[in-house]
């Protein structure tokens, strides 16, 4: 198992939230185009979506493949909340409805969650799995309350408007999103050094001892259960708002897997791991579905790729490298990052022109043989493209791993450096 | 009468094809500690392979041929990629499979597209095993094979003949899940090899130390169990329909089935498919719902309750979910599963 | 006046095998007990009954005068009993001074809350730090447990068992795997932090034994073949036809 030590920065606090709020509050103003706002919120969304999961997986040491519950249902409360703002049945400002959601995550929590955490680990995992396709199944069973194959579908600018705020606008729809976003975090981020949030970090090393110095390790992952619920349903809730339309999908197993994958390639060791997470979870869907047909196979294999070789995330990637970093050491070993990167690369390119290949000649053969990739001309049928591709792909991969095992063996050598100049450290 | 019971041969055969996937991930589970998220990923892989290999060279060679490549397939899995996050723990395992069967998901679509393909059972089952006729005057007949038109239609407009066939396909999958149970057990407790896969069950050091080559034990098991769901898969696949989706609907039942069951039992996984089987393939035949059957009753119920989206769902609306609500009435009230031993 | 720890005929029954055979032991408050016995006697499985990992399947157990057999082990430890493990069952991932920091947390009454944060927790804070300094690893507070050398890691799971503030203190092989020096320097540590407390020790080096317990039980096939001063069970004939003799008790007791 590899140690990770590092030192916490000497960057003050306030300075890391600042920064943070600045980022919030200026993303949209350099980012101007309609796509990028609706990006920017869906990026709230998703990071409120994968650090509540990440109170789970990463805190507590519950894999979970239904999360999907508590998001979905809170955005299935906050919508018809908004639609009885709008028939005047409820004076809830627009401006709380997240908290709705917010409160049916924890209603939906306290009542699902406690079967569900009567068991640990893989059992847990499995039951997760039926509580998703159980609630999956009956929203399309109760068609009033999930809307059946339209869904549920509603209008935030409803209710008074307050200093003018009408929730019409993206822009105005972000900023709500924005201070969730902060304050969640925050909140989250501090739930971490409670007493409740060290137990459960407790729970997730070493369950067994957990009981011996008091705790009901049941108990605690119940209200670690509940509390991620609640952040799970916040993020719904904005969900709902955002889109103005709620379907059964949100609850399905599509979801669950996306939190579940992204959260885990951000990085479940560290906190802003999730942050990552719900960043590129949001790129994904918006963009690379865009690029390629196959980003779901490549999705796959980078999961596939990451537990097996980095099961610390992105994140842990970052602060290994930062750690090598400040000891000076990075100098030494970018060659070899630039050397992996650029195989990959070109392994990527091949094997890219044959899934696009493939995929033409599957989807779109009516429109002939040739398609373009990356501004070649390739011919689907072609023997000579085939080859081509498969050459490029073989190459890369290739050196790749030629360039890898190198690596490997600096990066050893380094690492055992580092060893010795902290005993170095801590002897003088 | 012949509809209970051509239902029950129904249900069974369901639950034993279910019990068929769910005995390859319970020797999974029990012997390496991981539980194969793609079980039911190399189900669909058996059924694509099958079809594929059927147009090639026939359908009763493809049923022997099929299997070994999806075992195939496993091996090489657990070599490259399972082997390798083994010493991290059950979570990262799971994690990989999981990332597999997304993989294997997408890349069915890739190869065979989107859409059901039309594998279809050989000729020899495309009939039915047997019939039964009722006959108002004559009673239960059973005839062998299909029944002829003139004993399914009487003359007489006031006879009730009802002709209920039982699907050969249906028939052959019992008797090959029947067949591969006698293997499996007999495997288990008479041979050497499945001595040796019993210790390594609860002790996998010490068979280590003993000279077993564990790993490979660990590689030769993995293999059976997904030969097993390949084996599932080819004739599932041709009784059924073979799409991309059917991996996932088939995936959470067994995954039910084997925490129902008792994590670890072979048996529970049994009896857990073979109940849930039955119950599923009954629901979904009864069309009952509470608002049909008080009416049926003679109760008048008022308009509030007879609109209510709850007391108007069927019996076979419910179907879906049953394994599901089973799981969490098992998990309330004997969270061992039916005949398990370990809490997993 | 009760007993600290008493049990009451105590058997447990692993399918067909008897483990524990029928055992009757009565500890008094501040008494330091050594438990010992050949290999598979049940000394272990005796601690694990003790301390709720599992029920037995007869018998009673007595903590202070309450029972606590089949009690869930999180609900004895609250009732003043803790343990430690033979295998070292530490939070590894956690640092050294968070270690002890979670061990005092219930004891102080904070429970399940996150409305309070760590850092403001006064009292957990120093208790924390007077048991690092107590079991003298206050210079490798920010360590994380899986880091520390196999000795650091036995001391702080001692710290861990006795930073709940427990009474009675069960210690399974405290000693296990630790070199001549590392033993005694750790011998004293025991002695130091259990003063006044009731301690329960398996062990198996007979140096440690003599030099630390008030009484010895010997545990022989899940039975207490004897149970009394050290001289006494040194010289009791039981015990020599059990233990291979005490000569050869007395020869290892300097070699384990």
């Amino acid at each position: 198992m590899k140690s990770y030590q590092f030192k916490p920065y000497n960057v003050g606090r306030w300075l890391i939230w600042s920064l943070f709020a600045i980022v919030l509050i200026f993303a949209p103003l350099i980012f101007t185009s309609n796509l990028s706002g609706t990006m920017l919120a869906q990026m709230g969304i998703a990071i409120i979506a994968c650090l509540s999961y990440n109170i789970l997986l990463g805190q507590g040491g519950m894999l979970s493949f239904g999360h999907a519950v508590y998001t979905g249902l809170g955005s299935f409360v906050a919508i018809h909340a908004l639609n009885s703002i709008t028939a005047g049945t409820s004076q809830i400002p627009v401006s709380l409805l997240p908290l709705v959601g917010g409160f049916a995550g924890i209603g939906f929590a306290i009542l699902l969650g406690y079967v569900t955490t009567k068991k640990s680990g893989t059992p847990f995992a499995m039951i997760t799995l039926g509580v998703a396709e159980l609630v999956f199944a009956m929203s399309l069973m109760f068609s009033e309350f999930f809307g059946g194959e339209a869904g549920i579908s509603g209008n935030r600018v409803a209710g008074p408007t307050v200093w003018g705020i009408s929730y019409g606008p993206q822009i105005q729809i972000y900023y709500l999103i924005a201070i969730y976003t902060f304050f969640c975090v925050a909140l989250m981020y501090a739930f971490t050094q409670t007493p409740l949030g060290r137990i459960l970090n407790a729970v997730r090393d070493n369950p067994e001892r957990v009981e011996f110095i008091g705790y009901n390790t049941q108990r605690v992952r119940y209200f670690a259960f509940i509390i991620a619920g609640f952040f799970a349903g916040i993020s719904g809730g904005l969900g709902a708002l955002n889109f103005e339309i709620v379907t059964s999908e949100v609850v399905g197993a599509g979801r669950s897997g996306g939190y579940l994958l992204f959260t885990f390639v951000g990085g479940a060791t560290f906190f802003f791991g999730p942050i990552i997470g719900g960043i590129l979870m949001v790129l994904a869907f918006v963009l690379l579905s865009e690029l390629t047909k196959a980003w779901l196979l490549y999705l796959g294999l980078l999961f596939l790729f990451m537990v097996m070789y980095a099961p610390g995330g992105i994140a842990s990637l970052i602060m290994m490298n930062l750690r090598v970093a400040a000891f000076g050491k990075l100098k030494q070993i970018w060659v070899s990052y630039l050397g992996m990167f650029v195989t990959a690369f070109v392994a990527l390119i091949g094997a890219g022109a044959m899934i696009e290949m493939v995929y033409h000649l599957q989807l779109n053969s009516a429109l002939g043989n040739n398609l373009k990739f990356m501004g070649i001309v390739l011919n689907a049928k072609g023997v000579d493209s085939w080859f081509g591709s498969a050459f490029v792909m073989l190459t890369g991969l290739g050196l790749f791993e030629a360039i890898r095992r190198h690596f490997l063996i600096e990066w050893g050598d380094i690492q055992i450096e580092i060893e010795k100049e902290i005993k170095r450290r801590e002897a003088a | 009468m012949e509809f209970f019971i051509i239902s029950m041969l129904n249900g069974l055969s369901y639950g034993l094809l279910l019990f068929m996937l769910s005995s390859g991930l319970t020797l999974i589970f029990s012997m390496m500690g991981v539980l194969n998220f793609a079980h039911a990923s190399f189900y669909m892989i058996g059924a694509y392979f099958g079809y594929t290999l059927t147009s090639l060279i026939g359908f009763w060679p493809a049923l022997f041929v099929a299997p070994v490549l999806v075992g195939g397939c496993g091996v090489i899995f657990e070599r490259l990629s399972l082997r390798k996050v083994h010493k991290f723990g059950h979570v990262p395992e799971l994690l990989v499979t999981f990332g597999l069967s997304y993989i294997v998901y997408e890349l069915v679509q890739l190869i065979w597209g989107r859409t059901a393909v039309e594998f279809n059972p050989p000729e020899l089952l495309k009939g039915s095993a047997f019939t039964l006729i009722n006959n108002a005057t004559t009673g239960l007949q059973l005839i062998w094979g299909a029944a002829p038109a003139a004993m399914c239609s009487a003359a007489d407009a006031t006879i009730r003949i009802v002709c209920s066939p039982f699907p050969a396909t249906r028939a052959f999958m019992m008797f090959v899940a029947l067949l591969m149970l006698l293997s499996l057990w007999l495997l288990l407790t008479k041979t050497r090899i499945g001595l040796v896969i019993q210790a390594a069950l609860t002790h996998p050091e010490t068979v280590e130390a003993l000279g077993h080559n564990v790993p490979r034990v660990f590689m030769l098991v993995f293999g059976a169990g997904t030969g097993l769901a390949g084996l599932a898969g080819v004739i599932g696949g041709s009784t059924f329909v073979t799409e991309p989706a059917m991996a996932a609907t088939v995936g959470s039942v067994i995954f039910v089935v084997v925490v129902v069951g008792g994590m670890g039992s072979l048996s529970g996984a049994f009896l857990a498919s073979v109940l849930i089987g039955v119950i599923q393939t009954f629901a979904i035949a009864f069309d009952y719902s509470f608002v049909s059957v008080s009416k049926d009753l003679g109760f008048q119920l008022s308009s509030d309750l007879q609109n209510n989206s709850f007391l108007k769902l069927t019996v076979s609306q419910v179907a879906p979910i049953l394994p599901y609500l089973f799981l969490v009435l098992i998990l309330i009230f004997r969270p061992k599963g039916l005949l398990g031993t370990r809490e997993g | 006046m009760s007993y600290a720890l008493e049990l009451k005929d105590l058997r447990k029954n692993f399918g067909k095998t008897e483990i524990i055979r029928g055992v009757n032991l009565a500890v008094n408050a501040g008494e330091r007990i050594a438990i010992i016995g050949p290999n598979g006697a049940g000394k272990s499985t005796l601690f694990n009954l003790i301390s709720g990992r599992f029920g037995p399947s007869s018998g009673e157990i007595f903590l202070n005068g309450q029972r606590i057999e089949n009690k869930a082990p999180y609900e004895i430890n609250r009732m003043g009993l803790s343990r430690s493990f033979q295998i070292t069952n530490i939070f590894p991932k956690l640092s050294v001074f968070e270690n002890l920091r979670c061990a005092v947390l219930w004891s102080l009454g904070y429970k399940y809350t996150f409305l309070k944060f760590l850092s403001g927790l006064k009292d957990a804070n120093d208790l924390a730090e007077k048991y690092m300094t107590m079991i003298r690893l206050d210079k490798k507070r920010d360590l994380l447990a899986m880091n520390l050398t196999y000795a650091e890691q036995r001391a702080l799971e001692i710290g861990i068992t006795i930073a709940g503030g427990s009474n009675v203190i069960l210690l399974d092989e405290p000693t296990a795997g630790m070199s001549r020096s590392e033993t005694s320097r750790f011998i004293n540590l025991i002695k130091e932090v259990t003063m006044g407390k009731t301690l329960l020790t398996v062990e198996h080096d007979m140096g440690v034994v003599f030099g630390l317990a008030d009484k010895i039980a010997v545990v022989v096939y899940g039975e207490v073949i004897a149970f009394d001063t050290p001289e006494a069970v040194r010289s009791n004939a039981k015990v020599q036809e059990a233990y291979l003799g005490t000569q050869s008790a007395e020869e290892h007791a300097g070699g384990h």
